[in-house]
């Protein structure tokens, strides 16, 4: 059903729960998760986030191709962020055994031990 | 018939199918601006990874607490767009209107917030790149580049969110003239789309900015 | 109708229900708004092409015969700006996408035809900004952007280039919007997925490159004009920016571009191919799918641009290999095509000239696509002449032979004339034979190691680039033909009727040229596309 109307009910629990989780993600920075902060962060944004696209945007009762068109773009920008992110990560990662370092400091001593 | 005040247009054949495809081009229109943000979001996640310390000295120079607040202010404010939908499709006119209305001071709090509380303590200390930028501490030109995607992400963030006041003013005054109906409620509905979406890029930005890093 | 009935003009169409220039700039009709679009790309078509030659008369000596090195970078600039975002990406989009989309689909209009009207506004706002930058001194940058000679080096209009370009952005954007949800939403009664025409599917995985990739660019333009006014370092190494980052954020749009102007040509050659031997197409299924993957897969090989930029050699593996499956549905095409011409009752018509044009050339730039993503290769022809060679081939032998045989196909339902063929099959050869001389000696000049971009060269260059001139002289004189003849038929070619190329297609079934709203009543599809086999008439053109 393309016009449905959703009951008030569900707006009201939604934005409760939100506000919830707005104040959860901002008291748990300060608690020290390590690494894990960002990944708990991000992963109460996601379910905000989830939770507005299924209720307030009604994705929950929208016919499928628009939950399409939403995979579409966050696949596609995941792949754009994994795939830059892939090149950073990989740049001071040399395709040269270390043993030929080794070596290359040996017979040059004043050789600097990263080159490209 | 050619009717301008036709409820269904002419290109189509009934009102499911102007439904059916204003909603459908409303999500591909929030597709491309995933896309628009996400090249921020990329150039944020490769900076944050590469000076990270530095990022989240730049993340404690913003207000944590404001920025929640405003967080809070948003939620509402998609609160009410739904509730103003919800009126225009049930043809309440004055609940439309009042909830506009909502809408429209909430998204203004949240403006007015960032720029009176936010940036003008962030200019008055010195943490604006390339208009006055003072900050001597360590890796400064990193924290800079913090305080850029800051800006940037917030500044184009707040854009979206003028722009979509400026057409809540258009709909505030076809509303107050009756121009919608239980049968024709399609742009309140698709303003609503891009209002929440909005919100949905904020619930990410408030924690990849202002929640990096040890504050305890 | 048989070919012995004289096909009578209808009285009211979408030309003649109007003349005025309001009932043109205010159209919110489809038809007009391609033909509009049609006007503004011709027109940046002669601005690009004015600077190519130019830039050819320059290489006609290696010292530089016509300007100065400064010059001359503003010269392959602009002819890359310009050609890639006000030429080529819109031409079949825009132009014929625009023109045919709702017609093969039954439809009275795209879904949003003031959305429509509005793309072509915001297109000329860009195009006019980018011809302010042009007059105004021009721009060095190369289409490309690279910071940060763009952001930090250059004292030329780039702010305006960019800024043009990413307003035309939009106007792509709207386009892929409006056509994903018309193909989606707007299908006559009948019209399955799988009886839709090829060309339809194409201009459906060309709309959702627009639809992904063009923000992207968008984002990476507006960073470039913010670090321009603000001073601040995003791609400055020396504050800790990263110039790759902008490659990165340049070549996700960029790289998927190449495959907006590729793949609407592609669907215009599978229109081609089966009307003009007279087949059903081998491997329909194939041919759609490999659209979409085309569409999909090149979003994942972006790199490959960059193999020699500083980029990691890992992520230049991960590319190379990427790079190489998207080959892959392109050769699907290929081989399909040709299966279809197999056995195929073949006419040598203009279009059909430049359909097979397209095959040969397209294939011969697809493969020294595969040798550039091959790294090793590529190390050594990067930033080369072979390099232009290969996308020359794709986008002139590929795309630009393609909108030209479209052209030529769907003249007489835009128009309802005949162009004379007889002069089209002999422009379309000498576009061929310019287009080879022009380019092949390029693959040549690339390999031995003449670089791309520079004003002059060392001599033992010299008489490849003077035949490369020469060719290219050969292909303006192939393209000036068609203006004069098409613009001729409008009011002298004879009355071309309904469907004077006896194709299968629902555009063929109202009249030439259509009315407004394109069908007197919404037709119903029973059957699948490229039913040649079941028409028995020859065809049979004036």
């Amino acid at each position: 059903m393309s016009e449905h109307i959703a009951p008030l009910k569900i707006y009201f629990s939604v934005f409760v729960a939100l506000m919830v989780l707005t104040l959860l993600t901002w008291r748990i920075s300060y608690i020290d998760l390590g690494q894990w902060n960002t990944v708990v962060a991000l992963l109460i944004a996601v379910c905000k986030a989830s939770l507005v696209a299924a209720f307030f945007m009604h994705l929950r009762w929208s016919a499928s191709v628009m939950r399409l068109v939403l995979f579409a773009a966050v696949f596609w920008l995941s792949i754009l962020i994994s795939l830059t992110i892939g090149d950073i990560f990989s740049r001071h990662v040399l395709p040269q055994p270390q043993s030929w370092h080794a070596a290359a400091v040996i017979t040059n001593p004043s050789a600097t031990a990263q080159g490209r | 018939m050619h009717n301008s005040q036709a409820v269904v247009a002419e290109q189509f054949d009934d009102r499911v199918q102007q439904h059916e495809a204003a909603s459908l081009g409303m999500w591909i229109f929030l597709a491309t601006e995933i896309m628009f943000f996400g090249g921020l979001f990329t150039g944020y996640t490769v900076y944050r990874n590469l000076y990270t310390t530095a990022f989240e000295t730049g993340s404690h120079l913003l207000n944590a607490r404001i920025g929640a607040l405003n967080t809070a202010i948003l939620i509402a404010s998609s609160l009410t767009m739904a509730l103003a939908v919800h009126s225009a499709q049930t043809g309440k006119r004055a609940k439309l209107i009042f909830f506009i209305i909502s809408t429209m001071c909430l998204g203004a709090a949240f403006l007015l917030i960032k720029f009176f509380f936010e940036w003008t303590h962030d200019y008055a200390e010195g943490f604006v790149p390339g208009l006055h930028f003072t900050y001597a501490g360590p890796h400064a030109s990193h924290v800079a580049l913090f305080m850029c995607f800051y800006f940037i992400m917030t500044g184009v963030h707040a854009l979206h969110m003028v722009a979509g006041e400026g057409v809540l003013t258009v709909l505030l005054i076809m509303a107050w003239r009756g121009r919608f109906s239980q049968e024709r409620y399609n742009a309140i509905e698709m303003m609503g789309l891009y209002w929440h979406f909005v919100d949905i890029v904020w619930i990410f930005l408030f924690p990849l900015l202002y929640l990096l890093g040890a504050r305890f | 109708m048989s070919s012995q009935e004289i096909a009578i003009e209808p009285k009211l169409n979408y030309l003649n229900c109007d003349y005025s220039i309001k009932s043109w700039l205010l159209t919110t009709d489809h038809k007009r708004i391609a033909w509009l679009y049609m006007m503004a790309i011709t027109f940046f078509f002669t601005v690009g092409g004015i600077a190519a030659t130019l830039m050819r008369l320059n290489l006609l000596e290696p010292q530089g015969l016509l300007v100065e090195p400064e010059t001359y970078n503003k010269l392959f600039s602009i002819h890359g700006i310009i050609m890639v975002f006000f030429f080529l990406v819109p031409s079949i989009p825009a132009v014929m996408g625009n023109f045919l989309l709702p017609m093969m689909l039954g439809a009275r209009d795209v879904a949003f035809p003031k959305l429509n009207l509005l793309s072509w506004y915001i297109f000329m706002t860009g195009g006019s900004l980018v011809l302010y930058a042009v007059i105004a001194g021009g721009v060095d940058t190369g289409w490309t952007f690279y910071t940060p000679l763009s952001t930090l080096y250059l004292n030329t209009h780039v702010m305006a280039a960019a800024g043009g370009v990413f307003i035309a952005g939009f106007s792509s954007i709207l386009t892929g919007l409006n056509f994903v949800v018309t193909i989606h939403k707007m299908r006559a009664p009948g019209l399955t997925w799988f009886r839709l025409p090829l060309f339809v599917w194409a201009m459906y995985a060309a709309s959702i490159i627009f639809i992904i990739g063009t923000p992207v660019i968008a984002i990476s333009l507006f960073l470039i004009v913010v670090e321009r006014i603000f001073h601040v370092g995003i791609f400055d190494p020396s504050l800790g920016g990263d110039p790759i980052l902008f490659q990165h954020l340049f070549w996700f749009y960029s790289h998927p571009a190449v495959y907006v102007m590729i793949l609407p040509s592609m669907g215009v050659i599978s229109e081609l191919i089966t009307a003009f031997s007279r087949k059903r197409i081998f491997g329909y299924h194939f041919v759609a799918f490999s659209s979409v993957a085309i569409a999909a897969i090149g979003f994942l090989v972006w790199g490959h641009h960059m193999f020699i930029s500083g980029q990691s050699v890992y992520a230049g593996l991960v590319f190379s290999a990427l790079s190489m499956a998207v080959a892959i549905p392109s050769a699907v095409k290929v081989f399909n095509w040709t299966a279809t011409l197999y056995k195929g009752s073949i006419s040598y018509e203009a279009p059909m000239l430049y359909a097979l044009g397209f095959i040969g050339l397209f294939t011969i730039g697809g493969l020294t696509g595969l040798y550039l993503a091959t790294t090793g290769l590529d190390q050594h022809v990067h930033d080369t002449y072979f390099v232009i060679a290969h996308f020359h081939y794709i986008m002139v032998g590929g795309a630009v032979m393609g909108y030209l045989g479209g052209i030529h196909y769907w003249w007489p339902k835009m128009t309802g004339r005949l162009y004379p063929d007889g002069w089209a099959r002999v422009a379309a050869i000498i576009v061929f034979v310019g287009f080879n001389l022009t380019f092949f000696p390029q693959f040549i000049l690339g390999y031995l190691g003449m670089p791309r971009r520079y004003a002059v060269y060392p001599p033992e260059f010299h008489t490849l680039n003077v035949i490369s001139t020469a060719g290219a002289s050969i292909l303006g004189l192939g393209y000036v033909i068609p203006l004069i003849y098409l613009a001729w038929s409008v009011r002298y070619g004879p009355i071309a009727g309904p469907n004077p190329w006896k194709a299968t297609g629902l555009e063929w079934t109202t009249s030439s040229p259509p009315p407004t709203h394109n069908f007197e009543e919404t037709p119903i599809v029973t059957e699948e596309p490229y039913r040649y086999d079941r028409l028995a008439e020859e065809i049979h053109v004036a």
